[in-house]
């Protein structure tokens, strides 16, 4: 059929004879091959930019978070004298006929540890150091940031054998001895524009040149919830244990219902006006804003239902409303994307629709259910405008024990904390804060990376 | 206006054939002494478009059949009724009846699942599950409880793998993935899982057409050794494939079937002018 002589017309075709073909590929290979070479360029210069902001972010998060993972401290010896501690001798089991009367006593007891001078502790063990310090006592006691004085009740509460005995003890330095002597405020500001004063400043610098200050890797950061009067000791285990909280609640909830809505939509749902209706509004769930899960939270589960305010058990919730789309989409796709040969094939061998599923589609989902959901779950770690609504931006000292109780998260605790007037010493915290919560999610992401490479079936 | 004479000859050959018409009934003997599966009046519709239309068919017991005809005619369409596996198309619509052994097999008290283990299935592309080649050949077995121990199992692997032709060249790596064979082994690994299941009728819709001869030749060779246990269905392009496996063919033309008889008579004297003109390879 090449042969022009059987052409009922000539065309354009015949006037491309080889060699005319050759030129215009040629001429038209430059061009081609200068578009590729500028798609290149722009891609990796895309790449280049991402890694420099994620590099920038990271090292301004590092920097200052990672140094405040180390705290001021001092170490005394602390006398538990007699003298000081003047309290009956701990009510011992043996004495009483029930674990009840024992209690009460104890709890008696416990009690009256909270009316002992523990401030008088703390200056005879700093006099030891600081001779003169009993001629300023404020500026002696500035030194140990107050939440100490509880430690130091709670050691005798735990061991009150301790009395009359003396104790080299490491107490955390007040949050502002840490700032001063990190040189995180500028030493040259006058005295007024000091949060210490220029005693307590003498005495920080005396002690830590002579080693009794010691900046050490502190767990106050993990071990404690949040503080306001003693700053020093403020830390993220309640907002921990909240996140933990809500996304236990979210993988138990989100994952599960995101599952059999997506394998019911995708395999067994008529195609009709409900079911893409349901679609559409899937989609666009997956759109909507946040912090109006959020607003949703606060009025069906605070006030219709009327779940306690602040508890991760409503954040757990709305987060999980919220994650609900990402999962259900994603494991849609998911289950897309494995060919239809596999169903029919185990369907000719007279599997059932569901043992088809199962058997066969679901496995080989597995990994991509996984990643999907890990995200998702990642994705309602890190949220904090929705929380806000439902009021988890409560201050909570104590570590929750149960999703019932009041907490707070950790995003919200990084925007509370970033909030702080005591900004010199907040902004390493609130950084550390950040180095946790992406440590967090880093974690999530390699253990989905790794499932998925687990359960990844090879062709 | 035509470019080229190629393909104004090629459009006339088409016109002619558009001229001659398919005829209501069907040329040739449908009926057969000793049927396994019975067709008749089967339309099958594609929401409102109709693939198949007033199909009368025997499919003799332990004979094997050969569908032919052009692109689209519905071969895989009604080979596709046989086991009901246009159950799973949600816009396809078959009416009429088919038998296997008296059972009307769309009468809503056959379970789906019963029919296809008895009238099992391979398709155009191998399509083994990504597990070993054991569970392969043990996911139908299993799913039907065929077995009570794994002895037994065992035993159906090795006797399903032997029937395939497959056995000496898999039983030192049962616990590879079944995805990792070649095009041709993988076939007739597919095979293989068909015949665990211990079925009546095996449906094949063009299984050679993604290997090349000689494992086409291993393929046409199993075929004939399965003829024994087997009643086979088998959609081909390839004439010769028909003439050298089947005992009877049926030659289908938009939708309708045209011709059926025996192998031999359809490929040295065909009745009706289209499978003459198919035969000879003026089309198709
Ligand atoms: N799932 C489907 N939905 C709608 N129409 C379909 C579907 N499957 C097949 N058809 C139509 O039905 C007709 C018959 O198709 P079928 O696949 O049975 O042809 P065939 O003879 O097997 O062709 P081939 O030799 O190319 O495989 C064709 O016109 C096709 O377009
Ligand atoms: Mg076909």
């Amino acid at each position: 059929m090449t042969d022009s002589t059987q052409m009922a017309q000539t065309g354009i075709l015949d006037k491309l004879t080889p060699s005319t073909v050759a030129g215009l590929v040629g001429k038209s290979l430059t061009k081609r091959n200068r578009g590729e070479t500028v798609f290149q360029a722009v891609g990796i210069g895309a790449i280049s930019l991402a890694v420099v902001l994620v590099l920038i972010l990271f090292g301004s998060v590092f920097s200052k978070g990672l140094p405040a993972f180390w705290q001021m401290h001092i170490n005394l010896d602390v006398t538990f004298s007699e003298d000081r501690i003047k309290v009956a001798a701990a009510p011992v089991r043996e004495d009483f006929a029930n674990d009840a009367e024992y209690q009460d006593a104890r709890n008696k007891w416990v009690n009256s540890l909270n009316f002992v001078n523990y401030n008088a502790l703390l200056l005879d063990a700093l006099s030891k150091h600081i001779p003169e310090a009993n001629d300023d006592r404020r500026a002696a006691l500035a030194l140990v940031t107050s939440g100490e004085r509880f430690a130091l009740r709670d050691l005798i509460a735990n061991d009150p054998s301790v009395i009359g005995q003396t104790l080299p003890l490491t107490l955390l330095a007040d949050a502002n001895v840490d700032v001063w002597l990190k040189g995180n405020i500028d030493r040259s500001l006058p005295d007024e524009q000091q949060q210490l004063s220029a005693q307590t400043r003498e005495w920080a610098d005396r002690l830590y040149a002579e080693g009794i200050i010691e900046n050490n890797f502190s767990t106050a950061l993990f071990m404690n919830s949040d503080s306001r009067s003693s700053l020093a000791s403020a830390g993220l285990a309640g907002a921990f244990m909240g996140s933990l909280f809500m996304m236990l609640i979210v993988i138990v909830l989100a994952v599960p219902i995101g599952v059999c809505a997506a394998i019911y939509l995708e395999e067994f749902a008529p195609t009709n006006r409900l079911t893409s209706l349901i679609e559409v509004n899937i989609n666009n769930l997956a759109a909507v804003p946040s912090i109006v899960f959020g607003l949703l939270g606060a009025s069906v589960f605070i006030l219709a239902f009327g779940l306690p305010m602040s508890a991760p058990v409503v954040g757990g919730l709305v987060l999980t409303l919220m994650t609900l789309p990402t999962v259900i989409i994603a494991t849609r796709s998911t289950l897309k994307a494995i060919p239809p040969s596999i169903r029919e094939g185990a369907m000719a061998l007279g599997a059932s629709k569901v043992q088809a599923i199962t058997g066969h589609v679901l496995p080989l989902a597995v990994p991509g259910i996984l990643t999907a959901s890990i995200l998702g779950v990642a994705q309602a770690l890190g949220e904090t405008a929705p929380l806000l609504l439902i009021g988890m931006n409560a201050f909570v000292t104590s570590v929750p024990t149960s999703p019932l109780d009041q907490a707070t998260a950790l995003p919200v605790q990084i925007y509370l904390w970033q909030g702080n007037e005591l900004r010199n010493f907040f902004e390493g915290r609130t950084s550390a804060a950040i180095v946790v919560l992406l440590a967090m999610l880093i974690t999530l992401n390699s253990i989905a990376i790794w499932l998925r490479k687990k359960f990844e079936t090879r062709w | 206006m035509e470019a080229t004479m190629t393909n104004a000859t090629a459009s006339t050959a088409e016109q002619k054939i558009q001229d001659r018409t398919v005829p209501e009934s069907t040329v040739g003997e449908v009926h057969v002494e000793n049927p396994r599966m019975t067709a008749r009046a089967v339309d099958v519709y594609y929401g409102e478009k109709q693939a198949i239309s007033n199909v009368n068919l025997d499919i003799g017991l332990g004979q094997v059949i050969a569908f032919i005809g052009p692109s689209g005619c519905g071969k895989s369409t009604f080979l596709r009724c046989l086991n009901r596996m246009n159950d799973t198309i949600d816009v396809c619509r078959v009416e009429g009846e088919i038998k296997i052994d008296q059972d009307d097999i769309y009468d809503p008290r056959i379970d789906v699942v019963q029919l296809r283990a008895r009238v099992g299935m391979v398709f155009q592309k191998p399509n083994p599950f990504p597990k070993s080649i054991y569970e392969n050949i043990a996911y139908g077995p299993r799913i039907h409880g065929l077995v009570k121990s794994k002895v037994e199992l065992d035993e159906i692997v090795e006797s399903s793998l032997t029937r395939a032709g497959l056995w000496n060249e898999v039983k030192d790596r049962l616990d590879q993935t079944g995805t990792g064979l070649s095009g041709g082994q993988q076939q007739r690994l597919c095979i293989a899982r068909a015949i665990a299941v211990s079925p009546e009728v095996i449906l094949m819709d063009e299984p050679c057409s993604a290997l090349d001869s000689i494992v086409t030749a291993k393929v046409e060779e199993l075929i004939h050794e399965l003829r024994e246990q087997y009643t086979i269905v088998i959609v081909t392009h390839s004439m010769q494939q028909a003439a050298r496996v089947s005992d009877r063919t049926a030659y289908f033309h938009l939708g309708k079937l045209v011709e059926v008889g025996e192998t031999k008579q359809i490929f040295t004297s065909p009745t009706h002018e289209l499978t003459q003109d198919y035969i000879t390879g003026r089309f198709g």
